[in-house]
């Protein structure tokens, strides 16, 4: 298994300080590794990898890729991508938000990327609270918890992220979390191969911020709670109603392949300049 | 030499329309936008020609963010960018134009000025963004604002708005008002072998060798597009030279120093002006946008009853050209200044000024233009 | 991946292991500990199993599960047995020591001077 290590080791910038600047048994780092050990296994060069990241703590992940990285504005990051990709269609363009990020401020641009089905891989690392501004509540802290910005409990409910993505129109959604780990690397290998909008939603524990407050004694006890309350969708679909409600089905929930928008831009643009070449000839 | 004359392309053209010619000459590629009145023409005519244009890509995003996102996204993957708007969607803008100017990405803003605040008159002109257009994005930013007051003008201010975002790799705002965007006349196309147009510097060393914002001679990095093998990291936090977050006062301050000094040092290629019977005026007007072209026959009026007037016609707004202004404020009794705000630019020129002559603001903010017969009053009262 | 015990080497970065526990806490063997100094050590090599979970799951990339046979590709002629065994006390130097190709040649000119 070293093989692992050293390969993250080759993905990683070394004059960046390690280790990372990620929170004791925060999931981003495994996020990371994931995404990583994903590329190589494509066979992706580096050189044709875009990692555009917005703001909080997944934002930083940016800086430690040995990918062409683009560290965005609150929210933005998938307008940058989208210009990006449009430019570029051969770039590779991966996207990593947080739930903050993607669903609050930046929460229209999610739906306008997957309603237009451009070609990128959003991952949405989920930690259901914004990490890095305190521990104030996002648009994904299930209701009733507690934050800095809910001390008496939230009382509003909250966003399904893989929900969203499919109403939106997004071509490829699952869900994954950092408990379970060769699945994800099979979940983003896999939205990383497919056309159009790609979005992965990864839950991920954030102890310090949310955790503590919400009587999760150790970070451990936060990943035992995605080992025990996640079930892979197949096995979720055959539990009762009561039964779901304590769990969070995870797994790909759509995989259907429609061509990005840049692919549709392009084919028009080949139409249009045929017509014009053939009527300039005729004339 | 018996070569037969050229004739160039006349078009009968809207300002906006005039802007989008210019914008392809000057080798625009990608434009995305959002509609908004007075600027949507360039939105729709884009949409019809780039699709025509080698790899050309026309995309109308879900809000004014989102189109400054994507063109800066666009821009850093090696285009010519652009998008158009007005005072709403500048607004909305201003976040990703201050990620721009820290990340220092080369791309022009179209802004065609209509009456505000807020939603306020979206079909009648104005000029009440020229403050907005310097100090908009939050903290301190060197910026580049250029404006036309007539359709060739538009064509021609893009072009060199272009040839600004490349040469300084720094966005270029064009501002220009509801008159200018909608008035219809005749152009004229150039060549585009007449044209000199700028491509931002590419590395010269290989990837490894290459320091992405490394201080150079000029101030100005050399920009790799994206997936070129130059593989760098972009932020909008403050940076070392290799592009990475710092905030180590000694790094912040080299930073920002070279982000003034590559468009400081070079006041003289950036500020454009015109000068009309300056020599030996003694009441000069100081005019931009619409409001040039009523100040100029406003001038001729009062020359013909012999009065020495002249006119200053502003096409760089910022950086302020301060050495075209200086002289004649030396020269003159008074500046006049017309504009349809309340004194945007007359506190620069006031500024500028510094007492050495007296200063006249003629102001307007109903939505109607200032006429020429209003400076004409002001030139022969002063 | 082989399910027998003992034939791997378990390593712990110690300048990387923030000491979350995840390794301590869902390792199937029981491998690790948490040392006095806040971080993962390992403690019962011979019964990991190498499955490769604690390599997968460390955050900070501070865990590698490496066969007994082969440690360090980049020094080959290494006898990983020689070693001494990693332990609290004995944190591992880290990845990858690859040894100088120049240090013998300075030396050298060091003598002559």
């Amino acid at each position: 298994m070293a093989q692992v290590t050293e390969l993250i080791h080759n993905y990683l910038r070394h004059n960046k300080k390690f280790p990372h600047v990620y929170c004791a048994g925060c999931g981003h780092g495994i996020v990371l590794g994931s995404l990583i050990r994903s590329v190589h296994g494509l066979g992706y060069s580096k050189d044709d990898i875009v990692l555009v990241a917005g703001i909080g703590c997944s934002g930083r992940m940016a800086v430690y890729v040995d990918f062409n990285t683009v560290h965005t504005t609150h929210g933005r990051a998938l307008t940058f991508a989208t210009g990006i990709k449009m430019a570029n269609p051969k770039l590779k363009v991966i996207v990593v938000m947080g739930d903050g990020d993607a669903m609050a401020i930046g929460g229209n641009h999610l739906i306008h990327a997957a309603r237009r089905n451009i070609g990128l891989t959003a991952l949405v690392l989920n930690n259901n609270i914004y990490g890095m501004t305190g521990g104030q509540s996002s648009p994904t802290s299930p209701e009733g918890t507690v934050s800095a910005t809910a001390p008496f409990g939230q009382l509003e409910r909250s966003f399904d992220i893989v929900d969203m993505a499919i109403t939106s129109g997004a071509s490829y959604v699952a869900r994954g979390t950092v408990m379970h780990v060769p699945m994800l690397d099979g979940l983003i290998s896999d939205a990383l191969e497919k056309p159009g909008f790609n979005l992965v939603e990864i839950l991920t524990p954030c102890h310090t911020q949310y955790g503590r407050k919400n009587k999760f004694k150790t970070v451990v006890d936060m990943y035992t709670w995605y080992k025990t309350n996640t079930m892979k969708r197949e096995l979720y679909a055959q539990k009762s109603p009561e039964e779901q409600q304590k769990l969070t089905p995870i797994g790909v929930f759509r995989d259907e392949g429609w061509p990005g928008l840049e692919t549709r831009y392009a084919q028009l643009r080949t139409k249009l300049q045929e017509q014009e070449s053939c009527q300039s000839s005729a004339n | 030499m018996a070569t037969k004359k050229r004739k160039r392309k006349e078009l009968f053209a809207l300002g906006n329309e005039a802007v989008v010619e210019g914008a392809l000459l000057a080798g625009c590629s990608f434009f995305a936008g959002y509609p908004i009145t007075p600027s949507t023409e360039i939105a729709e005519v884009m949409s019809q020609r780039l699709p025509f244009v080698h790899d050309g890509v026309f995309i109308q995003m879900e809000d004014e963010i989102a189109s400054m996102g994507a063109i800066i996204g666009a821009s850093l993957a090696g285009r010519k960018t652009m998008t158009a708007t007005s005072g709403p969607g500048f607004s909305l803008m201003q976040e990703n134009l201050g990620y721009a100017c820290m990340t220092e990405v080369p791309l022009v803003l179209v802004n065609v000025m209509r009456g505000g605040p807020s939603t306020g008159m979206p079909t009648s002109p104005a000029q009440g963004d020229v403050q907005q257009a310097r100090w908009g994005c939050h903290g301190d930013h060197p910026i580049i604002v250029l404006s036309a007051c007539n359709v060739q003008e538009c064509l021609e201010m893009t072009i060199v708005a272009f040839n600004f975002a490349e040469k300084y790799r720094t966005p270029v705002i064009l501002l220009l008002d509801e008159i200018t965007a909608h008035t219809r006349e005749k152009i004229s196309l150039p060549f585009p072998d007449e044209l000199e147009i700028l491509a931002r510097v590419a590395p010269a060393m290989p990837p490894e060798w290459y320091i992405s914002y490394e201080e150079t001679m000029r101030g100005v990095p050399p920009l790799p597009p994206l997936g070129s093998g130059y593989r760098f990291h972009v932020t909008g936090l403050t940076h070392d030279k290799n592009g990475f977050p710092t905030s180590k006062p000694d790094e912040v301050k080299a930073l920002m120093y070279r982000q003034f000094r590559k468009i400081d040092q070079f006041f003289y290629d950036i500020q454009l002006v015109d000068e009309v019977q300056c020599e030996d005026a003694e009441i000069v007007v100081v005019a931009y946008g619409c409001v040039a072209r009523s100040a100029e026959l406003a001038v001729h009026m009062a020359r013909e009853r012999g009065v020495k007037a002249g006119f200053l016609k502003l096409k760089t707004l910022f950086p302020f050209p301060k050495s075209a202004l200086q002289p004649l404020a030396r020269q003159c009794r008074t500046i006049i200044v017309p504009e349809m705000n309340m004194g945007q630019l007359s506190r620069e020129v006031k500024r500028v000024n510094n007492g050495l002559a007296q200063v006249q603001t003629i102001n307007r903010i109903d939505g109607q233009i200032i006429t020429p017969s209003e400076i004409f009053k002001s030139i022969m009262q002063a | 991946m082989s399910k027998k015990k003992g034939q791997t080497k378990v390593t712990i970065y110690p300048d990387w292991c923030k000491g979350c526990g995840i390794c301590i806490a869902f390792c199937p063997a029981k491998v690790f500990v948490l040392g006095a100094d806040g971080k993962s050590h390992v403690a019962h090599e011979d019964e990991c199993v190498g499955c490769g979970f604690c390599e997968l799951h460390c955050p900070d990339f501070a865990v590698s599960v490496t066969p007994r046979t082969a440690i360090h590709s980049a020094v080959p002629s290494r006898d990983v047995r020689a070693e001494p065994p990693a332990g609290p006390c004995n944190p591992d130097p880290g990845p990858e020591p690859l040894p100088s190709p120049t240090t013998p040649e300075v030396e050298h000119g060091n003598q002559k001077a």
